[in-house]
């Protein structure tokens, strides 16, 4: 009885100090939707003189609370001045090829390292690992004087091939696992029936691959969407600037207007947020795939 | 089939895509970083690079440089010792205050209890956020103006009054009076910065750390439990050591990352120099000062620390798993 009545005790306190936790992680979240719907008055309070009776009346500031008038102008002075649209589909492009080559070339190498037979192939394995340690500020200046002299810089291939190059090596990694858990006999199968390694590759093991494509694609996702330094760098014309890029020079333009800021935070923010609240089991799988077998 | 599967001509083509991306856009980069980092030149077209032998590093590495006219010293603006240092203590506050709260929380999720998933689900959640948008957020809630929340809240319970001058009177950096400027001071700036890291990627490792643990064999659980042993103790002697590689990676994840961090503190401050890492350093030796040099041999430092410390961890690791069994 006794027993019974402290695990219940202790368990109130650990859902208490999960629940606190549970603000901390929910509440800029919030406090950012509310603030890119009040203007600067709201936000920052402030006091006006009545017309007719020459009363001062005073208006608190609202912090945390919803917005007594919701400014929907924010958002369409982030879309319009801000170019948030423009920004929002350059990503997609840049991520969405970015993360079709880390597939590709990704799916091959791993075929070839752990199908197909040859000397080296672990070394090699080795090799690409490296990948995984080397921080992306290595390449910066070598990078931008390759893309400078090729004339890339300020097209969407001077932020595709580098951030498929640097995804790589999570891609293989991730395959790996996945293609290690295909049958052999498969293969063996599809030999006796005629195929070649390509066609084994493109007819058995590419098919069988569907999860691995979701594991990898999540992880280069987030990995080139979120992406600001080779974005800054590479990138300075703003027909081809990413969305992190262009949250940045938002601040520039409306260094004193909250509302336009907190719109762009949370037009930047939101797709990510509602794939999540579709995808978690998957999303959260990916980054576990990612470390676990690392 | 033996024979199909060991053609030369296949295996190569297979590699060759991944091969040509890795080589020319990480491997390549590193020599020619090296190569950089022993030149001067601010120029990318650069005609005129000098050889500089390690003047680079040495420039790095001096707090102070002595005029070549007037023959008079003077601080450093390159000096990058501060911002290693700060990287450093960056990682120390990651390694040792980020991954014990992940830990904790991981145990206590993975024994369990009711809404375990939405838990877990809310806590991994700022982890798919930009990094610039928290860095943006956060610079609004640390805003030392009106609207700023952190400051609201502590005027709000009066906290402001016995704070602000208990930090003021502790800046050694500044004569000026600290009023609410997070990261406008060096004392306050770094620790302004680890908060929104912390509240990031907390999440992260407590999610690596959860499913390591749900991969703890039940049966060792079950035998400890009718040994009699503790709550506390099958956490510590039997969950902790199993999902031993697991935490190797999150503490080489936690260094390598602080070593590498640039986003944040880009974006949280608009002076970097009050909370500097080697990577804002380098940017701005690179993008505003066009020193190449300079910063190519940044880079190079920070590839070497990066494996030195993925190395040293693993090593760490290793022989204390050694030990055990």
């Amino acid at each position: 009885m006794r027993r019974k009545r402290k695990l219940r005790f202790s368990s109130v306190i650990t859902h208490l100090l999960l629940l606190v936790l549970v603000f901390i992680n929910i509440f800029p979240l919030y406090w950012m939707v509310t603030f890119s719907l009040k203007t600067n008055d709201e936000i920052l309070g402030y006091s006006y003189e009545d017309p007719v009776t020459g009363e001062r009346t005073q208006i608190a500031p609202n912090h945390v609370g919803l917005p007594r008038h919701w400014e929907w102008d924010n958002y369409v002075a982030a879309m319009k001045t801000g170019n948030m649209g423009q920004y929002f589909i350059n990503s997609l492009v840049i991520t969405v090829l970015a993360i079709a080559i880390t597939l590709i070339a990704g799916f091959m190498a791993t075929y070839a390292l752990t199908r197909l037979v040859w000397k080296g192939r672990k070394a090699m394995n080795k090799f690409f690992m490296l990948g995984l340690t080397i921080p992306i500020h290595a390449a910066i200046v070598p990078v931008y004087v390759m893309l400078s002299k090729l004339g890339f810089l300020n097209t969407y291939a001077a932020l595709i091939f580098p951030y498929a190059a640097f995804a790589l090596a999570m891609g293989i990694l991730i395959s790996t696992g996945f293609m290690g858990d295909i049958p052999y006999e498969l293969d063996e199968a599809a030999f006796l029936d005629g195929c070649g390694v390509w066609g084994i590759f493109v007819r058995i093991i590419a098919p069988l691959m569907m999860p691995a494509i979701a594991t990898v694609g999540i992880y280069t996702f987030l990995q080139c969407w979120n992406e600001l330094l080779f974005a800054t760098v590479f990138v300075s014309s703003g027909k081809y600037r990413t969305l992190p890029v262009g949250v940045q020079q938002l601040f520039g333009q409306y260094t004193t207007r909250w509302g336009p800021i907190g719109a762009a935070l949370t037009i930047a923010t939101l797709p990510t947020l509602v794939a999540y609240a579709f995808l978690s089991r998957r999303i959260q799988d990916s980054f576990i795939a990612g470390a676990v077998k690392g | 089939m033996k024979r199909t599967l060991s053609y030369k001509l296949n295996i190569g083509l297979f590699l060759l895509p991944a091969l040509i991306l890795f080589l020319v856009i990480l491997i390549a980069p590193i020599a020619m970083s090296a190569y950089y980092s022993f030149y001067d030149f601010n120029s990318i077209a650069a005609r005129d690079m000098d050889y500089i032998g390690l003047s680079n590093y040495k420039t790095l590495f001096s707090r102070f440089l002595v005029n070549a006219e007037n023959g008079m010293q003077y601080e450093n603006d390159k000096f990058m010792g501060d911002a290693l240092t700060n990287s450093l203590l960056l990682a120390a506050l990651s390694v040792f205050i980020q991954l014990p709260l992940a830990l904790l929380i991981a145990l206590k999720l993975s024994k369990g209890i009711p809404g375990e998933r939405v838990y877990l689900s809310v806590f991994f959640m700022p982890v798919l956020i930009s990094t610039v948008i928290i860095g943006r957020l956060w610079m609004n809630i640390y805003d030392p103006g009106e609207a700023g929340i952190l400051n609201a809240g502590l005027r709000a319970i009066g906290l402001d009054k016995r704070l602000f001058p208990w930090i003021t009177a502790r800046l050694t950096s500044s004569k000026l009076e600290f009023t609410g400027q997070w990261t406008g001071f060096k004392e306050t700036a770094l620790l302004a910065a680890f908060i929104p890291i912390l509240w990031q990627y907390v999440g992260y490792h407590m999610l690596l750390m959860y499913a390591g643990i749900l991969g703890v064999p039940s049966e060792l659980l079950e035998a400890a439990e009718l040994d009699g042993c503790s709550e506390r103790q099958v956490n510590r002697y039997i969950i902790v050591p199993y999902i031993k590689p697991i935490l190797k990676v999150c503490v080489i994840f936690a260094v390598t990352g602080s070593l590498k961090s640039f986003d944040l503190i880009y974006t949280l401050m608009k002076d970097t120099t009050k909370a500097e890492l080697p990577s804002t350093l380098m940017y701005k030796l690179l993008f505003l000062h066009n020193r190449y040099g300079l910063g190519s041999a940044i880079a190079v430092i920070l590839i070497a620390l990066c494996f030195l410390f993925a190395l040293l961890i693993s090593m760490a690791f290793r022989t204390r798993g050694e030990k055990v069994a």
